[in-house]
C-alpha cells in the first residue's frame, strides 16, 4: 500500500541534504534551519501519534521548533546560487531538445493517473493506496517518477539531483516555508476563538434592517477576513455564522446555495490581493526571481477589484430571487 | 445573542499581523509571533500553546509537498529546458504573448474545474514551462526585454496560474470548498446537494476570464507600445 508517509520522509531526506551542504559552506543559518525542518517531516507521524495517546511532549518540542524556525529565519538572507554556465545549457538544449519536455510533463500526468485509477486498484486484496489523499500521494509518486526520468534524460549523476535541489531551496530561502506557517496560525487563531470574536464585532456594527447593507457587510467581510488570513477557507465558517446565517438567510430569506457557492469566490478575490495567501502570492515571487516580493499582487489586484465587483452584483441580483 | 462573554483580546494577534506586514518584517517571524500572542492572550498556558503550535504546523505538512518537484526542475533547468522552451516559442510563427497566456488560462480553469488542481502549478509549470515560453513570445513581438519588463511579464504569468485555479475549481462538485460549504451548511441543518452549489461558480469563472483576457490583452498591447516609443 502506497501512503503519505515515504513521501515525508524522502521529503526530510532532501531538506537534511541541503542542510549539510550549507554546513558545508559555513552557512549555520540556513544549514540549522533546514536542519530543524528536516526533523519535523521525518519526526511528523509520530509526534501526532504520541499527541493522540496523551503524551504532548513530542508536539510540544515540534512547538519550540517551530520558534526556532522564525528566529531562524531572521538570520537567512536570500542567495543566488551559481546555474550551470550558459553556453552548457544551450548546447544540452540543442542536443536534448523535446525530450526536456517529458519528465516535466510527466508530473502532471502522473498525478492525473494516479487520481483516476488509484482508488481502484487493488493486488488480490491489498489495495494500492493506503489512507490519505489520492491527490497528494499521486504527487509525490509524480515527483519520484519525473526525478528519474529527468536524471535518465540528462544522464547526470543522482547526486546532482540533490545539488540542484538545494539550489533551488535555497532561492526559495523562508518563503518555502510560509504557507505551512500561516496555515499553522490559522490553526491556532482557531483554537484561539478569534473567528468568533470577529464575528460579534461585525453584527455590532451594521444596519441589521437592510439587506443590501447586510449583503455588503458579508462579501466585504469575506474579502478582508480573507486578506488577514490568507485563506478564504478560514473565512467562510466565521463569516457566514456570523452574518450570512442569521442576517442574510434566515432573516431576509437568501438562497444558502448561491449565498455560499458565490461568497467563498468573493473571498478568492481576496486571496489574489494579500501577501498572507503566500503559497499564491510571495512564494511565486520568489520561484520567479522578481525583485518585488509582491510583484504578483501587483499583476493582479486589476482584476481581482472588477471581478469582486462582479461577484457583489451577481450576489445583489440572485441571492434574494 | 448570548450571557457568555467573549474575550477580545486574542484578536491582538490580528493586529501583529496587520503591523508586522506593514512594517515589512520578516512575515515567518510575525506570523509565529502573532499565534503566540493570540494564544496567550486568550489564556493558555505556555507548554499547552507549544504544542497546539507543534501540532498545528506538522498536520499541515503537505502544503510542502511541493519542494518534492525542485529535484526535476533543477536537473531540467541544468539541461537547458528554458532555453529549449524559449527556442521553440521563437519558432511557432503564430504564437503570440496574449495568445500563450489566455490559452493557458482557459485550460488551467478547465482542468481545476474537473478536479485537476495539482495539474498547474508555480512549481510545476509556471517556472520550468510557462515563464520561459512567455518571455520568448513577448521577445518576439517586442524584441529584448529589459529587466523591468521581464519581470512583469513573469509577475502576469503567476497572476494567471492564480485566477485560472481560484475561478475555475469551484465548478466543480468533489472540491474542498464546495464540500466545505455543503458540511458548513448541513452542521446548520441546512442540507444541499454540492452539485447545486458548484454550478454557481459558473457565471464568475466566466466574469474571471472575460476580464483576465482583457488585461493580458492591454498588457501586450502596452509591451508592443514602450517598444515603439522607446
Amino acid at each position: 500500500m502506497l501512503e503519505l508517509a515515504p513521501f515525508y520522509w524522502l521529503l526530510a531526506l532532501l531538506l537534511a541534504a541541503a542542510a549539510w551542504r550549507n554546513a558545508r559552506e559555513r552557512r549555520f543559518a540556513q544549514a540549522c534551519f533546514w536542519a530543524v525542518l528536516a526533523l519535523l517531516f521525518a519526526g511528523g507521524d509520530w509526534i501526532l501519534a504520541a499527541r493522540k495517546a496523551g503524551n504532548p511532549f513530542p508536539a510540544q518540542l515540534a512547538g519550540v521548533g517551530v520558534v526556532a524556525l522564525a528566529l531562524l529565519s531572521l538570520r537567512m538572507r536570500r542567495m543566488h546560487i551559481a546555474e550551470a554556465p550558459r553556453e552548457q545549457r544551450l548546447a544540452s538544449a540543442q542536443r536534448l531538445g523535446h525530450r526536456l519536455l517529458w519528465p516535466a510533463l510527466l508530473i502532471p500526468l502522473v498525478t492525473l493517473l494516479v487520481v483516476m485509477f488509484g482508488p481502484k486498484l487493488a493486488f488480490g486484496t491489498t489495495k494500492f493506496l493506503g489512507e490519505g489523499s489520492p491527490t497528494l500521494v499521486g504527487l509525490g509518486l509524480a515527483c519520484v517518477v519525473a526525478a528519474l526520468a529527468a536524471l535518465r534524460v540528462t544522464r547526470e549523476m543522482p547526486a546532482m539531483a540533490f545539488v540542484e535541489n538545494r539550489r533551488l531551496l535555497d532561492t526559495l530561502g523562508w518563503a518555502a516555508l510560509l504557507p505551512i506557517v500561516l496555515a499553522t496560525l490559522g490553526g491556532v487563531f482557531a483554537a484561539s476563538g478569534v473567528g468568533e470574536s470577529v464575528a460579534s464585532l461585525v453584527s455590532m456594527v451594521i444596519p441589521t434592517d437592510s439587506r443590501i447593507a447586510c449583503l455588503l457587510a458579508y462579501a466585504l467581510g469575506m474579502v478582508l477576513f480573507t486578506m488577514i488570513m490568507g485563506n478564504a477557507f478560514a473565512a467562510f465558517p466565521v463569516m457566514t455564522a456570523g452574518i450570512g446565517l442569521p442576517l442574510l438567510i434566515q432573516r431576509h430569506g437568501a438562497d444558502p446555495a448561491i449565498l455560499g457557492s458565490l461568497g467563498m469566490l468573493t473571498g478568492y478575490c481576496g486571496t489574489l490581493l494579500t501577501p498572507m495567501a503566500a503559497n499564491f502570492n510571495l512564494v511565486p515571487a520568489a520561484l520567479l526571481e522578481l525583485d518585488d516580493p509582491n510583484g504578483v499582487i501587483r499583476a493582479q489586484w486589476a482584476t481581482a477589484v472588477p471581478l469582486l465587483a462582479v461577484n457583489i452584483a451577481l450576489m445583489a441580483l440572485l441571492v434574494f430571487r | 445573542m448570548n450571557e457568555v462573554l467573549i474575550n477580545y483580546w486574542p484578536l491582538l494577534g490580528i493586529a501583529v499581523v496587520v503591523v508586522g506586514f506593514v512594517l515589512r518584517l520578516n512575515p515567518i517571524a510575525v506570523v509565529v509571533g502573532a499565534g503566540l500572542t493570540s494564544g496567550l492572550l486568550a489564556g493558555k498556558p505556555l507548554g499547552e500553546l507549544l504544542a497546539l503550535l507543534g501540532e498545528s504546523f506538522v498536520s499541515n505538512r503537505a502544503l510542502m509537498l511541493f519542494v518534492l518537484t525542485l529535484p526535476t526542475i533543477g536537473l531540467l533547468e541544468r539541461a537547458g529546458l528554458r532555453e529549449h522552451m524559449h527556442a521553440w516559442i521563437l519558432h511557432m510563427q503564430r504564437m503570440t504573448f496574449a495568445r500563450l497566456l489566455i490559452g493557458y488560462l482557459g485550460l488551467r480553469q478547465l482542468l481545476s474545474m474537473v478536479g485537476l488542481t495539482n495539474a498547474g502549478g508555480h512549481a510545476q509549470t509556471v517556472r520550468p514551462l510557462l515563464a520561459p515560453m512567455s518571455e520568448a513570445a513577448a521577445e518576439k513581438e517586442t524584441g529584448p526585454l529589459t529587466h523591468e519588463q521581464r519581470q512583469r511579464v513573469l509577475a502576469l504569468d503567476a497572476a494567471t496560474d492564480n485566477v485560472g485555479l481560484f475561478f475555475g475549481e469551484d465548478v466543480f462538485v468533489a472540491v474542498g470548498a464546495v464540500l466545505l460549504i455543503q458540511g458548513f451548511y448541513a452542521q446548520n441543518g441546512i442540507v444541499l446537494e454540492p452539485l447545486h452549489i458548484a454550478l454557481w461558480a459558473l457565471p464568475t469563472a466566466v466574469a474571471a476570464f472575460a476580464i483576465h483576457t482583457l488585461r493580458i490583452m492591454l498588457f501586450a498591447r502596452r509591451l508592443r507600445r514602450e517598444r515603439s516609443d522607446a
